[in-house]
């Protein structure tokens, strides 16, 4: 039961990663981006999509409340104000998709919104993920670093890298969905970006080495893990001649295989620690009063519904999206 | 009173929580009032009713968006501010609260898709359906949250096992008396809410002598409806100040502003707490039997007061004696509107009957009044406990979470959700303005995720960009 939640948890962190990913580097990219039909189309690309993908941020959450009460209310109070800027970055940027088309004069306080919110909300994951890396202080299995206590250059050097990974998944979307300027664009974005997100990921290997990270211990613990690395390596070469050859479509593949290799890695290397190293899997999960009450109404027939449902709304919106301008026009 | 991270914290719920509220409440409403706009038009074919409903669609639309997004914030909060509680409750309120995000998802995405995209493309029985099923999904929202809420006031079917509250008869939890008082009580005053709003809507058409035909509908279906619910409603109201008087003495005492033990108890009707010095002022009190009779249903039951309950577990009595008092006023205007309007309407008199018009024109505030005072009432009413009687809300915060902290985050939210909600209630208030005028096309861009897209009121000339199947 308890390894039915983890892989329920997994599934959605996943989810939330790849899904909002795309729309929040895409977020990313848009405060980059000038002219009204550029940012009308690139908004057109995530439009349909974007709250959707961020439903499995909510439901990550109860998931955590639900199974694993010890890390979720442990995480949430450690990360409080990281978490609560994070969440009105996502409102913001949020309600700027509809917000501003309804105004041509203020139109520039809705963009910023977006972009502002996109980069916010990024920025704060990829921190947050950092930190947990590195190690939480805790102190008697109670979080004890004050305010700023998740506060490190390699939290930060991680919020960096994560705005570089969405922005590439927003990039390698964009050319898929896109065509004319947009996808032009994006296909001189993808080689740079993903420059930017091999070197990073050098740097942490760096990092990790000379410090020590506990992280690290466990890698060389396991060569199997290895498995997961190697996977990435193979999407990257894939990738790099799909940016050669100009393809629509490999690079976003091989980018969302990357991301999933880098998770595979970050998970197995973690295991069996929720928070690493301080609380286990076992130690976190809910009594089985409570996962099996929630594994037949919930589990075992609605969230397979979820997938079925994500899958056919995304098919409903398959293919390039209008090249010359965006929604809305008033 | 000190500021404390404390204090800071249970205003930042309050807050976040208020304004949460203000949406599903009429969000729920409007559901079910669309589900019998369509059923009618189905069933008389009278193109008004697909107008009207058409045009609440949009409306709905906005408030459920609002809903939505407002709502996210609410699953991180137990977490941010409330560790020790999350800690403690999650076995029993993170599966409940998990019931309510995968079950109204599922239904309310599924088929708010369909309601916008499916008019042509599904049968008209299916499409009526469809309506239903999205009416059901808001209600499956309220109900796990009420069963949540509940829960917290008057714990059932745990174990106390390592200092955690350990399910040990989910029954229990989800059928109790409890439960099924409060939850009709919130049912019934979202359906109120849709009603006054729609009748509210009404009756401003009539006095700006536009859209007659759409006009005189809501009038009389949203007057009409409120008539036939708020005797329900009242009856609900009743049963559950019954559980407050079994479980929860203390917010039935301070509720009653009754001090001392009474057999049986009077009834205090107005009056302005003393707390200091343990009376009330300026009290108009009705005489014994008739506390006794209200709380408990008899003539000779004993009433608990304050003064037979430690200080330390009281509530803040003034808050809890007021919002209900509040709660209550506006319930009997929403009553004598509804009852007076829906006689006048049946009368045929009430087009012309303009000061009866513009009342109820102005009283669309009211059911929002009553919610927001209603849940004052039973939360600060169960304080100083968050789970009450086992749980204080003093040590369910995050320990080791700063003044400094809490007011910064305070500060943020009330700045953001300013913002949104001027715009949010701007945007429904011009798509009201503007009213069911237009014949209503397919708004292409809106899509089942993005709800508040029905809020363009300009209809959209471009075509679609994205093309199934293309």
């Amino acid at each position: 039961m308890v390894m039915f939640w983890v892989s329920l948890l997994a599934i959605s962190i996943l989810l939330y990663v790849l899904l909002d990913g795309v729309d929040l580097g895409v977020g990313l990219l848009f405060g980059l981006a000038s002219g009204e039909a550029r940012r009308g189309t690139m908004l057109s690309a995530v439009a349909p999509i974007w709250d959707g993908n961020e439903t499995w941020l909510v439901i990550t959450a109860v998931i955590l409340w639900g199974a694993f009460p010890l890390v979720y209310a442990n995480l949430l109070s450690a990360f409080y104000l990281p978490l609560i800027v994070m969440l009105l970055g996502l409102i913001l940027r949020g309600v700027a998709f509809e917000f501003r088309y309804k105004t041509q004069r203020l139109r520039w306080i809705w963009d910023l919104s977006f972009a502002g919110g996109s980069l916010i909300a990024t920025f704060i994951q990829g921190m947050t993920v950092g930190a947990l890396v590195e190690g939480l202080p805790f102190t008697n299995g109670e979080y004890s670093g004050g305010a700023v206590g998740w506060l490190t250059p390699f939290a930060v050097l991680c919020g960096i890298g994560l705005c570089l990974g969405y922005a590439l998944l927003g990039a390698c979307w964009l050319a898929k969905k896109c065509e004319a300027e947009v996808r032009e664009v994006a296909h001189r974005q993808i080689p740079v970006l993903a420059v930017g997100v091999l070197a990073f990921l050098v740097l942490v290997f760096a990092y990790a080495l000379a410090e020590h990270l506990p992280i690290l211990h466990r890698w060389i613990d396991r060569p199997y893990l290895f498995v997961f690395p190697a996977i990435g390596a193979v999407a990257a070469t894939v990738l790099a001649l799909s940016i050669l050859r100009h393809n629509d479509h490999w690079p976003f593949y091989m980018v969302a295989l990357i991301f999933v290799s880098a998770f595979g890695t970050l998970a197995l290397s973690f295991w069996p620690y929720m928070i690493p190293f301080v609380i286990t899997i076992d130690e976190a999960a809910s009594p089985h009063s409570s996962l099996a009450f929630m594994f037949w109404g919930c589990g075992v027939v609605v969230f397979p519904l979820m997938l079925i449902y994500t899958v056919i709304s995304y098919s409903v919106f398959r293919g390039k999206v209008g090249a010359t301008a965006g929604y809305g026009h008033h | 009173m000190d500021i404390t991270a404390l204090l800071l914290s249970r205003i930042q719920f309050a807050f976040t929580i208020t304004f949460h509220i203000i949406f599903p409440s009429f969000s729920i409403g409007l559901a079910a009032w669309l589900t019998v706009l369509e059923a009618l038009s189905l069933a008389t074919g009278r193109p008004v009713y697909r107008g009207i409903f058409e045009f609440w669609l949009k409306i709905f639309g906005v408030a459920f968006g609002l809903g939505v997004v407002s709502g996210i914030v609410m699953a991180f909060q137990f977490g941010t501010n409330w560790s020790v509680l999350s800690k403690m409750s999650g076995p029993i309120q993170g599966p409940l609260l998990m019931f309510e995000t995968f079950w109204a998802f599922m239904l309310e995405a599924s088929f708010f898709g369909v309601l916008i995209f499916g008019r042509s493309r599904v049968p008209p029985w299916f499409y009526l359906f469809s309506t239903a099923m999205v009416a059901l999904g808001t209600s499956i929202s309220a109900f796990w949250i009420m069963v949540n809420n509940s829960w917290m006031q008057v714990p059932f079917g745990y174990v106390m096992e390592n200092g955690v509250f350990v399910p040990n008869d989910w029954t229990k939890i989800i059928f109790n008396s409890v439960v099924w008082s409060r939850f009709p009580h919130m049912l019934l005053a979202a359906y109120l809410t849709g009603a006054f709003c729609v009748a509210a809507t009404g009756a401003w058409y009539v006095l700006r002598k536009v859209y007659h035909a759409e006009a005189r509908i809501m009038l009389r279906m949203g007057l009409g409806l409120a008539a036939v619910l708020m005797p329900i409603q009242l009856l609900f109201g009743h049963l559950v100040g019954g559980y407050v008087n079994t479980y929860q003495p203390s917010k039935m005492a301070a509720i009653e502003g009754r001090w001392n033990d009474e057999k049986p108890g009077s009834e205090v009707l107005f009056a302005w707490p003393d707390v200091e010095n343990r009376r009330n002022l300026f009290a108009i009190t009705l005489p014994p039997p008739f506390g006794s009779l209200i709380d408990s249903d008899s003539f000779t039951a004993a009433e608990t007061g304050l003064n037979s309950i430690p200080p330390e577990n009281w509530p803040p009595v003034a808050i809890p004696f007021f919002t209900f008092r509040i709660m209550v006023g506006c319930g009997m205007l929403m009553l004598a509107l509804a009852w007076l309007g829906s006689y006048l309407s049946y009368k045929h008199r009430l087009a012309y009957n303009r000061p009866l018009l513009w009342l109820t024109f102005f009283s669309f505030p009211l059911p929002f009044i009553a919610i927001i005072t209603g849940w004052f009432t039973a939360e600060v009413g169960r304080q100083p406990w968050v789970v009450f009687g086992v749980l204080r809300t003093a040590d369910a915060m995050t320990p080791f979470l700063t003044t400094q902290q809490a007011t910064i985050s305070l500060v943020i939210f009330c700045a953001v959700y300013a913002f949104i909600f001027l715009f949010g209630t701007f945007y429904i208030y011009r798509l009201i303005r503007i009213g069911p005028r237009k014949p209503f096309e397919i708004p292409h861009l809106a899509v089942p995720n993005r709800p508040m897209s029905l809020a363009d009121d300009e209809p959209i000339t471009e075509p679609h960009h994205f093309v199934a199947g293309e």
